[in-house]
This record gives structure tokens, C-alpha cells and sequence, in this order.
């Protein structure tokens, strides 16, 4: 093998999150050897990957929505108290319809939680795209407020619905696969497809790294600050629907609870920059598996439950000091043997980095 | 020195009459604190009396001390996440050293060094390894939570004599008017916070690197030590009001305090500190922490409504605030 393709992978942008992630497996294969088995039992597969698949699917879902506010140099506080809303709208509907186990009443009501998701986002797009306050507190705003809104919707009760074809959404399979994970990858090809295959992700991009200049250029930058915060609740909405399912209930208050951190830790972890204008869907992607992976391996290690999150907290703080700016080039300097001509590649990645932290500086 | 104190100096020569004056937010929450509290007084029978006001400070001295705490960190144009979670903490750390029969003094000098080295970490990593202090709180916040389901997993109760007199200790200000002793704590922080930020260099460069780090650090001043002091001394805060929550409920428990960090960015920026940094008083937040106070009276003397709409008030009351800001910046530029 070239040796220069060894000495530039750990470069990649999705070396660190991928080897993460391949770690945790690997931790768990030691710990437990039947850990990769995926059986095959009435016509659906079970195994522990699975598992993981299905219960990352809402914070997959979460994270895609973030990243693309991140994308524009946002952020979504409000996704978990969107969570909670769609939960609690949905499960009132269906608990106060007739006929719980129609499919009629489950499509209504999850266009009714859904729909209403469309009207929180474009409620946080207006407040940062229109009156132009800082992402942080125009979505902190609904992440307070929201969880009230639950609240009144729920009327401060748990609402259990027993509902066959709503329990599908979170709990079910389709293809023998599990009915979560289906939807979220659909709407992660979908949000894929239209960001990378046309315009729409170059001008998320843009946006991101110069909202000014973008504008100037005719980007219609209001709209497309406008778009990812109601994607973001979107997708938020349809993780609520998701949690709610999978416990045929809706809680107002701990549905949803610190999902916005799980997100957006993945959604670091995946190399997505906070600073916004560079992100990616692929590492989003691994993050969220990385963090699912994390909580399963604390339990398959056989961590105790009572330091779980010192744990999960521990590693999260090395992930984010790795991706550190600092660090990340205090590294690059080190690994580059004085006095030798740095690969083409390499040179360019650095003018093309420190052309980025003069623009940042200046 | 006096030039660190020229953001201020020039917001208040450009701003015309009391719509565009430095002090118009607190104005406003002032002004919006006296009519909440008149509409309180005027609807329920038994509020306008001495002791519902004592009541409002006694109820909330913790979050004044940890609003206090936020407000420096906000200063600089930082934010920190973690105080919930720290407060949670150290009334786990209070209670479990107060069961096992640690002598008071020890058990506070242990809390207020354990969130004070927490708040050093977290502004060690967000200076030095240019982290944003938003992840780098979040971290801690997660951190902190970690480390109270380590000590236990169930409430902690506190039966030592001391913590129970500081409990139940009522100071008489007047006749049928008493404070508890947990009010005079947060007084004392709001005095030294006000004196440091307004008295002080480290005050003058806490704002100076709000209105800009860079010209702050051109200008040669400390920038990278009151980066990570102001962190500590938000860590600090968040220890003394960990242990005046405990004298308030008595007991440790890892899942208190779960989203009091909005609380007091709240109280914060309803108080008219700029989130932006550079901009804002000690004592608006008192008054952002007092306002919060009266919504949440006025909540419970109606009885009928339920406390979800205290979310719901503060908000609204939040959205307002910030609206308000926006148009006052856009009215100076």
C-alpha cells in the first residue's frame, strides 16, 4: 500500500468519527462474541446492530434536521420540546377518536403533529431569518415555551393510546426491517438527494459561511434559513412520533429530553462545523450511530447504570477536544516530517485552511 | 483604563432620549415588574403585603446567585449551560458529606472548590482549545449530571442540625416580615458582583471583551485570564447557589434542578443583558429574576392554573425581551 494514502487517511474528514465508532463495535465483540449475530425470526431481523438501528433512528432523524441548521450557522434548541409537541398532539388524537385502531385516524393524526411541526418551524425561521436574533435564543425561546405547549396539549397527563397501526411507526417492521429505521433512512436519502444533487446544498452551504455575501450573490438567503428550521422541526416532529409509538404514549415532559444534546453532539462528532458552512450528512449519519452505540455499549460492558453518563460525557468531551481546532493542527504540524515537501494534497488542504482562519480572524 | 469603558460611554452619547437610553431595558423590566405586581395585588386578596415581596427573594435566592453568575459569563459573549446541573451536584455533594457527618463548614468549603475547579475546566478548554463555550458547558452540564448519579441514584435527605437551622432560621425585618438567611447570601453576591463589575479592572475588562475580543486583547488587557475567570466564577456562583437550594429543600437529588439554567438565562436576558455580551447590569438580572418570581406567585395564587404556564409566560416573556433588544441595537447602528 502507499505509504502517503496511510500518512494523509487520519486527515479525512470522517477518519476519527468512523474509527470511533468501529472501536465501540469492536469493544462490544470482545465483550460480548454474539454481538454482530442478526437472526431471522418471523420474517424479521433481530440482533443487537438492529437494536442500535432502531433506537437511533429518532436521534438519526434529530440530527439530519441539525445538521443542516447547523450547515447555516444555526442551531435547533427547540427540537426536543418539537418532539414532545408532535408526541402529545398525535396521542391526543388518537386517544380521543372513536376508532384508535383505523387507519384513517393514525394518518390524520400524524398529518394534524406533523403539519402543526411546519407551523413551530417556520415560527423559529422567522424569528432568525426575519427579525435576525441569534439562533441559540430565538430557538430557546420554543425549547422553553414548547414544553408548555406539550403541556396544555397533554393537559399535564401521560396519554396512552393502544393504537395497532400507530405502534407500527415506532415499534413495527417493514421488509423485516424495522419501521423507524425505514423512515429515517427515507428522509435521510431525501434530504441527501436534494442537498448534494442540486443547488440547494451549495447555497446551504454559502449561507453558512457568509450570510452577507451570500445575499449579495442573490441567494435567497432568508428562504433557505427559512427551509432548514422547518426540516429541522419536520424531522423533529417525526422522531416525536417515533418515541411516542414505541411506548404507545406521550409524555410531556420527558419526551424528547436532551435529544438537542444528543443531536448536536452527533452532529460534532460527525465533523459538521459549529462555525457553519461546511457539513456533512454521511457524518451525521455515523455520529448518531456512534452515540446509539455508546449507550449500548455501556450496557453490553456492563458499566454500571449510575456512572452511564459520566461515561457517555467523558468520551463526548474527547471527541470534541480531537476535533479541536487547536489540537487538530498541533497534530497536522507534528505528523509532517521537518524539512520534507509536503504532499500536493496535503499543501493545499493547508492554504486551504489557514485561507479559512484568516477569514475567520479578520 | 478608561478606554475599556468606551462602549458603554459611546451607547450612551448615541442614544437619544429614554427610548435609546443604556438603561431602557431595565426601565422596561422595572417598569413591567411594578405593573405585574399591581395586577397581582389588585386581583388577589393577601398580595400586596410585605411578606409576599420578603417571599419573592426567600424563594429565589438561589437563582439570583446563579443569574448573577450567568450575567458575567454573558458579558463576555459566552453562555454557560452547565449551572443546572452543577446546582444538582452540589446539593449531592452538600448532602451526602452532611450525612456523613462532615462538619458543615468542611461540607461548603468542598462544594464551592468542586464547582469552582468545574467552571476552571470548562474555561480552561473553551479558551485554550478554542472550543465554543456553548459545547464546552454542554459537556460540562452532562458531566456534572454524571457525576450526582455516581454519588447516588435516590434523594439524600439532611437531618444535620446546622443545615436544618439555616433552613428553618427566619430573620425578622420588621413586624410580620421575615427573610431567611439564604437572602442575605444572594444580597451579599449581588453587592460584590455589582462592585466588581462596575469598580473593578476585571469588571472593565469583562465588558471590554464583550464589546470585542479582539480590541480587547489589542488594547493589552487580560483577556485569555478573565476568559476563564468569568467561568469560574459562574462555576463559583452555581456552588453557592447549589448550597442555598439545599438549605431550601432540605435534601440531595440528582434529578433537581433539570432546565434551571434557562431559568437564569432568562432571568438574564430579561434583565437587558445584550447575549451578544458587552452590555447589561448585575442589577437587571435581579430584577429578571424577581419579575420571573412574580409570574410564578401570581401563577400560584390563581390556583386554577397550572404551573405549565409558568414555561409558557416566561417564554413569551423572553420573546418580548429579545425583540425589544433587537430593535433597540438596530435603532443605535
Amino acid at each position: 500500500m502507499n505509504p502517503g494514502i496511510l500518512r494523509d487517511l487520519p486527515k479525512a474528514r470522517l477518519f476519527w468519527p468512523i474509527v470511533t465508532l468501529a472501536a465501540l463495535l469492536l469493544l462490544n465483540v470482545a465483550v460480548s462474541p454474539g454481538f454482530f449475530q442478526i437472526q431471522f425470526q418471523n420474517g424479521h431481523l433481530f440482533g443487537s446492530l438492529i437494536d442500535i438501528l432502531r433506537n437511533g433512528a429518532p436521534t438519526l432523524l434529530v440530527a439530519l434536521g441539525m445538521t443542516l441548521v447547523i450547515a447555516t450557522r444555526g442551531i435547533d434548541l427547540s427540537v426536543g420540546a418539537v418532539v414532545a409537541i408532535s408526541g402529545a398532539l398525535a396521542c391526543t388524537i388518537i386517544a380521543d377518536s372513536p376508532t384508535p385502531d383505523d387507519l384513517g385516524t393514525v394518518f390524520f393524526a400524524v398529518t394534524v403533529a406533523v403539519g402543526f411541526s411546519l407551523v413551530l418551524g417556520a415560527w423559529n425561521g422567522l424569528l432568525v431569518a426575519v427579525f435576525g436574533i441569534q439562533p441559540i435564543i430565538a430557538t430557546l425561546i420554543l425549547m422553553t415555551a414548547g414544553r408548555g405547549i406539550a403541556m396544555l396539549i397533554t393537559e399535564g397527563q401521560i396519554i396512552t393510546v393502544s393504537s395497532a397501526p400507530y405502534k407500527v411507526i415506532g415499534a413495527g417492521y417493514w421488509f423485516g426491517l424495522p419501521a423507524s429505521i425505514v423512515i429515517a433512512a427515507a428522509m435521510f436519502v431525501v434530504a441527501a438527494l436534494l442537498t448534494r444533487k442540486t443547488a440547494l446544498g451549495l447555497l446551504i452551504e454559502s449561507v453558512g459561511i457568509n450570510p452577507v455575501a451570500s445575499r449579495l450573490a442573490g441567494v435567497r438567503a432568508r428562504g433557505i434559513v427559512w427551509t432548514v428550521y422547518v426540516f429541522s422541526a419536520v424531522c423533529a416532529a417525526v422522531a416525536g412520533l417515533m418515541i411516542s409509538s414505541n411506548v404507545t404514549a406521550a409524555d410531556a415532559n420527558s419526551a424528547g429530553l436532551w435529544i438537542e444534546m444528543d443531536a448536536i453532539l452527533a452532529v460534532v462528532i460527525g465533523g459538521t462545523s459549529l462555525a457553519g458552512g461546511r457539513y456533512s450528512l454521511t457524518g451525521t449519519l455515523i455520529g448518531a450511530f456512534v452515540i446509539q452505540t455508546l449507550t449500548t455499549t455501556v450496557y453490553t460492558v456492563g458499566i454500571a447504570p449510575s456512572i452511564t453518563l459520566v461515561f457517555k460525557a467523558l468520551v463526548v468531551i474527547a471527541v470534541c477536544l480531537l476535533q479541536s481546532p487547536v489540537l487538530q493542527q498541533r497534530m497536522r504540524s507534528r505528523r509532517r516530517p521537518p524539512g520534507s515537501r509536503p504532499p500536493a494534497s496535503a499543501r493545499s488542504a493547508k492554504t486551504s485552511d489557514s485561507a479559512k482562519k484568516g477569514a475567520l480572524v479578520s | 483604563m478608561s478606554t475599556s469603558m468606551a462602549p458603554a460611554f459611546s451607547l450612551a452619547r448615541t442614544g437619544r432620549g429614554i427610548l435609546g437610553s443604556r438603561y431602557t431595558p431595565v426601565l422596561v423590566t422595572l417598569a413591567l415588574l411594578i405593573v405585574m405586581f399591581l395586577v397581582g395585588a389588585s386581583r388577589y386578596r393577601g398580595f400586596a403585603s410585605g411578606q409576599v415581596v420578603a417571599n419573592l427573594f426567600v424563594d429565589n435566592a438561589f437563582l439570583i446567585v446563579l443569574a448573577v453568575g450567568m450575567t458575567f459569563v454573558i458579558l463576555t459573549g459566552g453562555i454557560d449551560l452547565s449551572v443546572g446541573s452543577v446546582v444538582a451536584l452540589s446539593t449531592m455533594i452538600a448532602a451526602s458529606l452532611a450525612r456523613d457527618g462532615w462538619p458543615p463548614a468542611a461540607v461548603i468549603l468542598v462544594v464551592l472548590a468542586t464547582s469552582s475547579t468545574l467552571g476552571l475546566l470548562v474555561g480552561l478548554v473553551i479558551h485554550y482549545f478554542a472550543i465554543q463555550p456553548f459545547i464546552a458547558t454542554l459537556a460540562a452540564m452532562f458531566l456534572a449530571r454524571g457525576l450526582c448519579y455516581v454519588i447516588s441514584l435516590d434523594s439524600i435527605s439532611i437531618t444535620e442540625p446546622w443545615f436544618t437551622a439555616m433552613a428553618q432560621t427566619r430573620i425578622p425585618l420588621a413586624p410580620g416580615l421575615t427573610i431567611s438567611p439564604s437572602v442575605i447570601v444572594a444580597a451579599v453576591v449581588v453587592v460584590v458582583a455589582f462592585v466588581v463589575l462596575h469598580y473593578s479592572r476585571l469588571g472593565r475588562t469583562v465588558y471590554a471583551i464583550g464589546g470585542g475580543e479582539q480590541s480587547a486583547t489589542l488594547m493589552g488587557l487580560p483577556v485569555p485570564r478573565t476568559k476563564v475567570l468569568v467561568y469560574v466564577i459562574s462555576g463559583f456562583c452555581s456552588g453557592v447557589a447549589g448550597v442555598l437550594f439545599t438549605f431550601y429543600t432540605l435534601s440531595g437529588y440528582s434529578l433537581t434542578a433539570v432546565g434551571m439554567e434557562l431559568d437564569a438565562i432568562a432571568a438574564v436576558v430579561i434583565g437587558g443583558t445584550l447575549l451578544t455580551g458587552g452590555y447589561g447590569f448585575v442589577l437587571g438580572s435581579l430584577l429578571g429574576v424577581l419579575l420571573l418570581g412574580v409570574i410564578q406567585t401570581i401563577i400560584s395564587f390563581e390556583g386554577t392554573l397550572s404551573s405549565w404556564w409558568t414555561k409558557i409566560v416566561i417564554g413569551s416573556l423572553l420573546l418580548v425581551f429579545i425583540i425589544l433588544q433587537r430593535l433597540l441595537t438596530a435603532r443605535r447602528r
